[in-house]
C-alpha cells in the first residue's frame, strides 16, 4: 500500500484555472461553425472533434446562432466530425429538442454510425425528467416546524433523563454490572488530560480578576478585599463554571463525536441485538467518569485560581499570610460545597447531553459534526441554566 | 489470441506492492485491452482491491510501471497526472457519492471543473449520464434518500461524468440483492459494448464474473502472484490450479 506520510504525492496537481482550460487550445479553434443559407435554412458544420473539452465553445455558438437566426429547418454536417463523447451527443440531443420545441425540422448530415449509436443509446435511455425537490417552506410552516421539533426535542430530553435514571439506578444497585473499565478510560480523557487546561485558564482567571478588581479598590484603599472576592469568585462561581465549560469544549463534544460515530456504524444497532442497552451500556460509564472527574477539577480550577489572585496581592505589597487569613475569612465551608455540588451537576448534565446528541446522531457524512455542534451548544446553554437555577436554590437557602 | 484488436490500454508491468516493509503483491505484470471487461479475482483480503488502489494512483507502489494509455501513472506528476485521471473512472465500494449534494450535483462536479461547458449545458450532460444508468427521476434526490444499488449506478454515472476511457469499479455487486446486481451486470456489458468503454472490475461474485467478464486474472494471498489468467469458463473448466477450480465451483476449502 505504501500509502505516503504526507499529501504530496497527489496535492502537487495543477489548480483550477489549469483545470477547466486543459485543452483549450483545440476549443479555440472553433469546432463548430454556423453558416446561414437561403430561406430559413441554418446549417452548423462540424469540424474535428465533439467532446468535453471542446463542446463548451461549440454550445454556446449553436445556441446563440440557433436564436438569432430563428431557422426553420437545422441542419448539422457532421462529415468532419472526428470523434464525439457524451458531452457532443448532449449538445447534438439538445439541438433536436430546442428545434422541436419551436417546431421546425432537425437533420443531422453524413454521422458516423458509431455516433449515431451513442446518440440513440442516450436519446432512449430512460428520459425521465427529475422529480422536483421539495419546495422551501413557508417562514410560517418553518416557525411551525421548529416549534414542533423543539417540543420533541424536550420529550426526547425528558425520556432520555428517564432512562439514564433508570440505568444509574441500576448501577448502584449492581455496580459489578457497571463497565468500570471504560469509566476509568473516559475519567483519564476526561479528568486528568483537561487538567493542565483546566489549572491553565483557572491561575489566569484569578490573576486577570485580582489584577483589573485592585485597580479600582485601591483608590478606596480597599484592595485588601481583593482577596475575598477571588475567594468567594473562583470556589463558589467561576471555578465550578469555568471547569464545566471546558468539559462541554473537551468532552462533551468527544462523548457525541464517539456515540455518533458508532451509530453511523451501526454499532449501536449491534449492541441493541445484543440485549445491551446502549444508555446503560455507553451512556452510565462516561457520567460516572464525569460526575467523579468534573468536581476534582473544579477544585483544582478554584486552587489556582487563589494562586493567581496571591501573585498579585504579593505584587501589590501584602504578604502572603495576611491573603490567606482574610480568604479563609471570607470564604466559609458551605461557599465550597455548594460549588463542588455545583459542578456536581454541572459534571452529569454535560456528560449525559453529549452522549444523547451522539445517540440521536442522523446518517450521512455531516451528522457527527452537527451532533458535536449541538451537544456543546446544549451543554452550555444548560450549564447556563443550571447554575441560574443554583442561584435561585442558595439563595432561599440562605448559602 | 485476444478478440478486441490486442490494443493495450492498460500494462502493469513488475508491480510490487508492499505496506509497512512487508510484501502484499510480488512482482505482477498484465495487460488490459482496450474495450474488454477485465476482472480482478481473489479471496478475501489477497490484495486485489489494493491492486485497483494503486492502479487509479491513489497508492504508490514500491516497485513497477502501470502504464495507463501509454502513460505511467506511478511518475505522471502536475498536469500529466490530471490527464490520466480525466480519462479513469472510479466506482468505489460504498458509492462514494458526496452526501451533501443532489445526485446531479454529484454528476455535475467533475463537468464543472473539468469543462468549459455553459451551465445549463452541464446540467443536460450530468442529467444524461443519470438517465443512461435509469436514474433520470431521482436526479434530485440525495445519496441517502436512495437504495444501495441505486447508489452504485448513481456512482457509475458520476464516473463517466468526463466520458473516460477506462472505468474502474469496486466490488460492483456487493451488497446488492440477486436482481439488483444482475441489472448492475447488464448496465456494465451495455456500456462497455456500447460506448467502448474499458471495465476493470474487481470482485468475487461468481455470477458476475461468468455474465460480464471476457478475461480475468486470479491473485493469491499465498503466492503474492497472478495463479491464474484467462477466460472464466475455460480457468473454471481447465484450469491446473485445484485452488482455482476451487474458487469456480464454490467448493469449500476443507473437503468433507
Amino acid at each position: 500500500m505504501n500509502r505516503p506520510a504526507t499529501l504530496s504525492y497527489n496535492s502537487r496537481l495543477p489548480n483550477r484555472e489549469v483545470r477547466s482550460s486543459m485543452g483549450s487550445a483545440e476549443t479555440a479553434q472553433g469546432i463548430l461553425q454556423a453558416h446561414p443559407s437561403s430561406g430559413d435554412d441554418l446549417i452548423f458544420s462540424i469540424t474535428g472533434p465533439l467532446d468535453s473539452k471542446t463542446t463548451g465553445l461549440a454550445w454556446r455558438t449553436a445556441v446563440r446562432a440557433l436564436e438569432q437566426a430563428n431557422p426553420r429547418r437545422l441542419i448539422v454536417d457532421a462529415a468532419q466530425l472526428t470523434y464525439c463523447d457524451g458531452a457532443g451527443a448532449a449538445l447534438l440531443l439538445e439541438l433536436s429538442r430546442r428545434q422541436r420545441s419551436r417546431r421546425g425540422t432537425y437533420e443531422i448530415r453524413s454521422l458516423d454510425p458509431a455516433y449515431q449509436a451513442l446518440l440513440d443509446l442516450y436519446g432512449r435511455s430512460d428520459g425521465q425528467s427529475p422529480e422536483p425537490a421539495a419546495a422551501a417552506a413557508s417562514s410560517v410552516e418553518q416557525i411551525g416546524r421548529a416549534t414542533v421539533m423543539l417540543w420533541h426535542d424536550l420529550m426526547v430530553l425528558i425520556i432520555f433523563v428517564g432512562e439514564l435514571s433508570a440505568a444509574l439506578g441500576r448501577a448502584i444497585q449492581h455496580p459489578r454490572l457497571v463497565r468500570w473499565k471504560d469509566a476509568l478510560v473516559t475519567a483519564e480523557l476526561a479528568g486528568v488530560n483537561a487538567l493542565p487546561i483546566v489549572a491553565l485558564l483557572g491561575f489566569l482567571l484569578g490573576l486577570i480578576m485580582a489584577f483589573q478588581s485592585a485597580i479600582p479598590m485601591r483608590q478606596f484603599g480597599a484592595d485588601i478585599y481583593v482577596a475575598n472576592l477571588i475567594g468567594l469568585s473562583m470556589l463558589r462561581e467561576l471555578g465550578p463554571l469555568l471547569t464545566a465549560i471546558i468539559l462541554a469544549g473537551r468532552s462533551g463534544s468527544a462523548f457525541a463525536a464517539e456515540l455518533g460515530t458508532m451509530k453511523v456504524g451501526e454499532e449501536l444497532d449491534a449492541l441493541t441485538t445484543m440485549g445491551l442497552e446502549p444508555v446503560g451500556f455507553l451512556v452510565v460509564p462516561r457520567v460516572i467518569a464525569a460526575v467523579a472527574m468534573t468536581p476534582l477539577l473544579a477544585v483544582f480550577a478554584g486552587f489556582l485560581g487563589l494562586i493567581g489572585g496571591a501573585v498579585v496581592m504579593l505584587s501589590l505589597g501584602f504578604p502572603l499570610v495576611t491573603y490567606v487569613i482574610q480568604v479563609k475569612a471570607a470564604v466559609t465551608i458551605g461557599d465550597m460545597v455548594g460549588g463542588l455540588g455545583k459542578s456536581f451537576v454541572f459534571g452529569i448534565v454535560v456528560a449525559a447531553i453529549g452522549c444523547l446528541r451522539g445517540l440521536q446522531t442522523r446518517s450521512g457524512a455531516s451528522a457527527v459534526g452537527e451532533s458535536t455542534t449541538s451537544a456543546v451548544v446544549s451543554g452550555l446553554v444548560l450549564i447556563t441554566l443550571v447554575d441560574g437555577i443554583f442561584a435561585v436554590v442558595f439563595y432561599y437557602l440562605g448559602i | 489470441m485476444n478478440m478486441f484488436g490486442e490494443t493495450p490500454i492498460i500494462e502493469v508491468r513488475h508491480f510490487t506492492a508492499a505496506y509497512d516493509g512487508v510484501v502484499l503483491l510480488d512482482d505482477l505484470s498484465f495487460t488490459v485491452y482496450q474495450s474488454e471487461v477485465f476482472a480482478i479475482l481473489g479471496g478475501s483480503g489477497s490484495g486485489k482491491s489494493t491492486l485497483l488502489k494503486h492502479m487509479i494512483g491513489l497508492y504508490r507502489p514500491v516497485h513497477g510501471s502501470i502504464l495507463i494509455e501509454g502513460r505511467d501513472i506511478v511518475t505522471a506528476e502536475g498536469l500529466q497526472r490530471l490527464e490520466i485521471l480525466t480519462r479513469i473512472g472510479v466506482m468505489y465500494q460504498q458509492g462514494a457519492l458526496f452526501g451533501s449534494m443532489n445526485l446531479l450535483e454529484n454528476v455535475r462536479l467533475p463537468l464543472e471543473e473539468y469543462t468549459d461547458l455553459p451551465d445549463d449545458a452541464i446540467d443536460r450532460v450530468a442529467l444524461m449520464k443519470l438517465q443512461l444508468v435509469g436514474l433520470g427521476s431521482a436526479a434530485n434526490k440525495l445519496p441517502d434518500e436512495i437504495s444501495g444499488g441505486m447508489r452504485k449506478r448513481a456512482a457509475i454515472a458520476r464516473a463517466m461524468a468526463l466520458d473516460p476511457r477506462i472505468l474502474f469499479l469496486d466490488e460492483p455487486s456487493a451488497g446488492l440483492d440477486p436482481i439488483t446486481s444482475a441489472d448492475l451486470d447488464q448496465l456494465i456489458v451495455s456500456l462497455a459494448r456500447n460506448l467502448k468503454i474499458t471495465f476493470v472490475v474487481v470482485t468475487h461474485e461468481l455470477p458476475s464474473i461468468e455474465a460480464i467478464a471476457d478475461r480475468v486474472i486470479m491473485v493469491d494471498k499465498r503466492t503474492k502472484t497472478i495463479i491464474a489468467e484467462g477466460k472464466p469458463q475455460d480457468l473454471r473448466d481447465h484450469s491446473e490450479n485445484p485452488w482455482v477450480r476451487q474458487f469456480f465451483n464454490r467448493e469449500a476449502s476443507v473437503q468433507g
